[in-house]
């Protein structure tokens, strides 16, 4: 044997028996884990597996309890990310760890060595940038910049250390198709100069598409390690969710009466960052499950306060529920209309943390339920017994697991408590449904349950409009898809007519009706 | 001394306190500390000055005991908000009930007591040019200073590594300490540069302004810098203009009272405080400038990860 082939044998890192206990709880334990030179090395799990802990270790922001690094055969400890970067390990963010007001010359000067000039930054920013199709322009601030755009300046920010190994955290879950196959031809030509890639995400057919080998995590521990181009997206989810998921089932029913109708909804932006959304249209029948797919920051957030009444319109036309104008009417009288909302954010909008599960329900329903909850008419006084009864019916039909019989709704994990939030609406038999966001950052067996009651609701004659950035989610739940894009909303399409890739050129903003399958009108 | 070039010095007086430590306050709070404690840090510092210069027999260890009087006390504040994670509000106020005690106590053999007078310094040949010279070069120390900090605060901020590193912690310290800038170091260093400022903006006060030690000698000027600093959307030379503009008026409005011209004294006090927020309000009306110069994570407590 050479001495070549020796050093080829050798792992650019290895890691062994890594831990990392915070008080009692094991976020990761005795994880091992080898990447070679030049491969795009997959590390799959669900959301709190471990997979940040692990990635947050090896970059130096967080100190292992216990366990070996070796990088190069080279016993290593990496106490801060600038360590990491002396090493050759660059790192890109889920959350992205950017400065908005800051330019993008000036974030990428923050991470480097002091002595480069700013104007030299920038220069081999722009070179870089060509070089692996990753326009970019460094006197912009990034407050000003798209989600694809920002991901671009953490990619560049990484390549400018010149890196052997780089490590991306779900980097496409904030892209459109189109975005994430430029992504992968970036990485494609990474892995061609020699360079390690360590591919975090949840999404198996990407990891399948790209990735070589592949490490799963569950529950903090490596449950398998695999060729994920060898499996099948059903082998790689039961090593990710340790049993078969649940499938979605889908019956088409007919659609009934007109239930929510926006007519020409145009609302301003509130904050300079914000996104104004323009001439709206659209309407929801019974039994239809709208879903509006589209990529974070083009007026979701806006759309849904606009529906909600969270933030009321001047035209009470321009919003109609079961045909009564509504632009004026706030959430409790929309609520009163028979709509019920879950918004996208858990902590603090869906629910008050710091309190119990059953005060969340009579907050929520307070007006909407008046009979139900209060008594003593002028007086208000809450039927605790009552609201205590409807907080555990939503519990044990949504399947929320929880520790003791109302705790706080802060303590319930991500996905318990968007089934509570979903369920607390449920349980009204609302006849028009707005969510937003319903499975964001939710575990696959809560995702699957969460999707299965939204199709129910609506085979049970309720409208559902569904705004989502998941397109699986999307395919799974809608009979109608229609795609939002800086504040515009498309027509709406029958979901069994359109592919992935047509709701991908429609997320990036492409409006040419002619190359876009008939929609639903021509039918 | 025409009256004219005399109620420019005045103006440079009472302005010049003000430009300082608003400057200290606008790096602390660039850095992410909301330090209320200015108005608390200001008096120790005079009280610090007027102190060494009795002892000392000089005006110019008043002002080294000013500067430190102000950023010693203001550790006690990064001590308690950034390694003990106290309420920075909270705190802040604090610090402003306890220096304005402690500072009445530190000078109560001091009252009454005739001061010494920091000295002006003529630069020669500028200050020979007709009406500039001897109101802006016939200035004393703190005056220059206070010209050289703006110039200093300015450059360091925006065009120096050290300063896009405070900016970039003021904007996310997550991100921050994620790219591996040390946060809490920074905030300390930040936080004391801003005490020394409020200790020099004292030291003004019993050194140049009025040459005397008198409890509660501030007067509120720190609150004013509080507000100056916002109003000026954190940038340095708008806090110059805006404390420019404060001490002009609050001279002009001395001296329309004093000629008697038929409107009530309260409503002429009143103006200085109108006039500033009118004018800063107007020049920070572009939302999108004044978002993108606020520091995002000012007043949050930063508690790294272990």
């Amino acid at each position: 044997m050479t001495l070549s082939e020796d050093a080829l044998a050798v792992p650019l890192l290895s890691v062994r028996g890594l831990t990392k206990l915070f008080g009692s709880f094991a976020a990761c334990s005795q994880i091992d884990l080898d990447i070679a030179p030049g491969e795009i090395h997959a590390l799959l799990g669900e959301n709190g597996a471990g997979k940040s802990t692990l990635v947050k270790m090896l970059f130096g922001v967080l100190q292992p309890s216990a366990g070996q690094i070796l990088w190069n055969g080279q016993s290593v400890a990496i106490g801060s990310p600038g360590e990491a970067r002396t090493l050759g390990v660059g790192m890109v963010f889920q959350h992205f760890s950017l400065f908005e007001a800051l330019t993008v010359g000036e974030n990428i000067a923050l991470s480097l060595d002091p002595k480069i000039s700013l104007a030299q930054i920038s220069d081999e920013a722009a070179s870089l940038s060509k070089a692996y199709g990753l326009p970019l322009d460094p006197k912009a601030h990034v407050a000003d910049l798209s989600v694809g755009e920002r991901q671009r300046i953490e990619i560049v920010r990484a390549l400018l250390q010149n890196p052997k190994l780089i490590i991306l955290d779900e980097p496409t879950s904030v892209l459109t198709p189109q975005e994430a196959d430029r992504l992968f031809e970036t990485l494609f030509k990474l892995r061609d100069e020699g360079r390690s890639v360590l591919y975090i995400s949840h999404r198996l057919e990407e990891v399948r598409r790209i990735c070589t080998r592949a490490t799963v995590l569950r529950h903090g521990k490596v449950t398998g390690a695999c060729d994920p181009r060898q499996e099948t997206p059903a082998s790689l989810a039961r090593m990710m969710v340790g049993a078969d998921i649940a499938e979605v089932h889908r019956d088409n029913i007919p659609a009934g009466e007109v239930r929510l109708e926006i007519k020409d909804l145009s609302v301003p932006s509130r904050t300079p960052f914000g996104v104004s959304l323009k001439d709206i249209s659209m309407r929801v029948c019974a039994g239809e499950v709208l879903a509006i797919a589209g990529v974070a920051g083009n007026g979701q957030g806006e759309l849904f306060d606009a529906l909600s009444g969270e933030h009321t319109v001047p035209q009470a036309d321009a919003i109609r529920i079961r045909g009564r104008g509504v632009g004026q009417t706030g959430i409790n009288g929309r609520r009163l209309l028979g709509a019920g909302f879950v918004p996208e954010e858990r902590h603090g909008h869906g629910a008050v943390t710091g309190m119990p599960l059953s005060d969340n329900l009579l907050l929520a329903r307070s007006q909407s339920d008046r009979k139900a909850f209060l008594a003593g008419g002028l007086f208000s006084v809450i039927r605790h017994g009552a609201v205590r009864t409807a907080a555990r019916r939503v519990c044990q039909v949504m399947d929320v697991r929880k520790s003791g019989d109302d705790p706080a709704a802060g303590a319930l994990s991500g996905g318990n408590l968007q089934k509570f939030i979903v369920g607390r609406e449920l349980d009204r038999q609302p006849a028009l449904l707005i969510v937003n966001q319903p499975t964001w950052g939710v575990d696959a067996g809560a995702a699957s349950r969460i999707r299965q009651a939204l199709i129910d609701l609506a085979k049970a004659g309720s409208a559902v409009v569904v705004i989502s950035q998941d397109l699986d989610e999307i395919f799974e739940v809608a009979t109608n898809i229609a795609v939002i894009s800086e504040g515009r909303l498309s027509d709406p399409y029958p979901a069994g007519t359109l592919t992935l890739e047509h709701v991908g050129l429609l997320m990036g903003g492409i409006h040419d009706k002619h190359s876009q399958p008939e929609a639903t009108h021509a039918h | 001394m025409t009256i004219f070039e005399a109620i420019l010095l005045t103006v440079i007086t009472a302005s010049t306190p003000l430009v300082i430590a608003a400057l200290g306050e606008l790096v602390t709070e660039r850095s992410g500390v909301l330090n209320l404690g200015v108005e608390g840090m200001m008096i120790m510092g005079a009280v610090a000055a007027f102190a060494g210069a009795q002892i000392f027999g000089s005006a110019y260890v008043g002002i080294l005991c000013g500067i430190l009087g102000g950023a010693i006390f203001s550790l006690l504040f990064a001590f308690l908000t950034l390694t003990l994670v106290a309420n920075q509000v909270a705190t802040g106020l604090a610090l402003t009930l306890l220096g304005l005690g402690a500072s009445g106590m530190i000078g109560e053999s001091y009252v009454s007591i005739p001061g010494i007078r920091l000295g002006a310094i003529a630069i020669p040949l500028l200050s020979d040019i007709p009406v500039l010279g001897p109101v802006l070069f016939r200035q004393d120390l703190i005056f220059y200073l206070s010209i050289a900090l703006v110039l200093g605060v300015n450059w360091f901020l925006f065009r120096s590594r050290a300063g896009l590193k405070l900016r970039a912690i003021g904007d996310s310290h997550s991100s921050a300490h994620a790219l591996g800038i040390k946060v809490i170091r920074t905030r300390y260093l930040a936080v004391m540069f801003g005490g020394a400022c409020s200790g020099l903006a004292g030291a003004q006060l019993s050194l140049v302004y009025t040459p005397q030690w008198v409890e509660n000698m501030s007067a509120g000027r720190g609150w004013i810098t509080l507000a100056l600093v916002v109003f000026a959307s954190w940038r340095p030379w708008r806090v110059f203009a805006g404390g420019y503009l404060f001490g002009a008026v609050t001279i002009l409005q001395l001296h329309a009272q004093a000629f008697g011209l038929g409107i009530p004294s309260q409503f002429l006090s009143m103006l200085p405080y109108a006039a500033t927020i009118v004018v800063l309000v107007i020049i920070s009306h572009n939302r999108r400038t004044t978002l993108i110069n606020t520091p995002a994570s000012l007043g949050k407590a930063f508690v790294p990860e272990r």
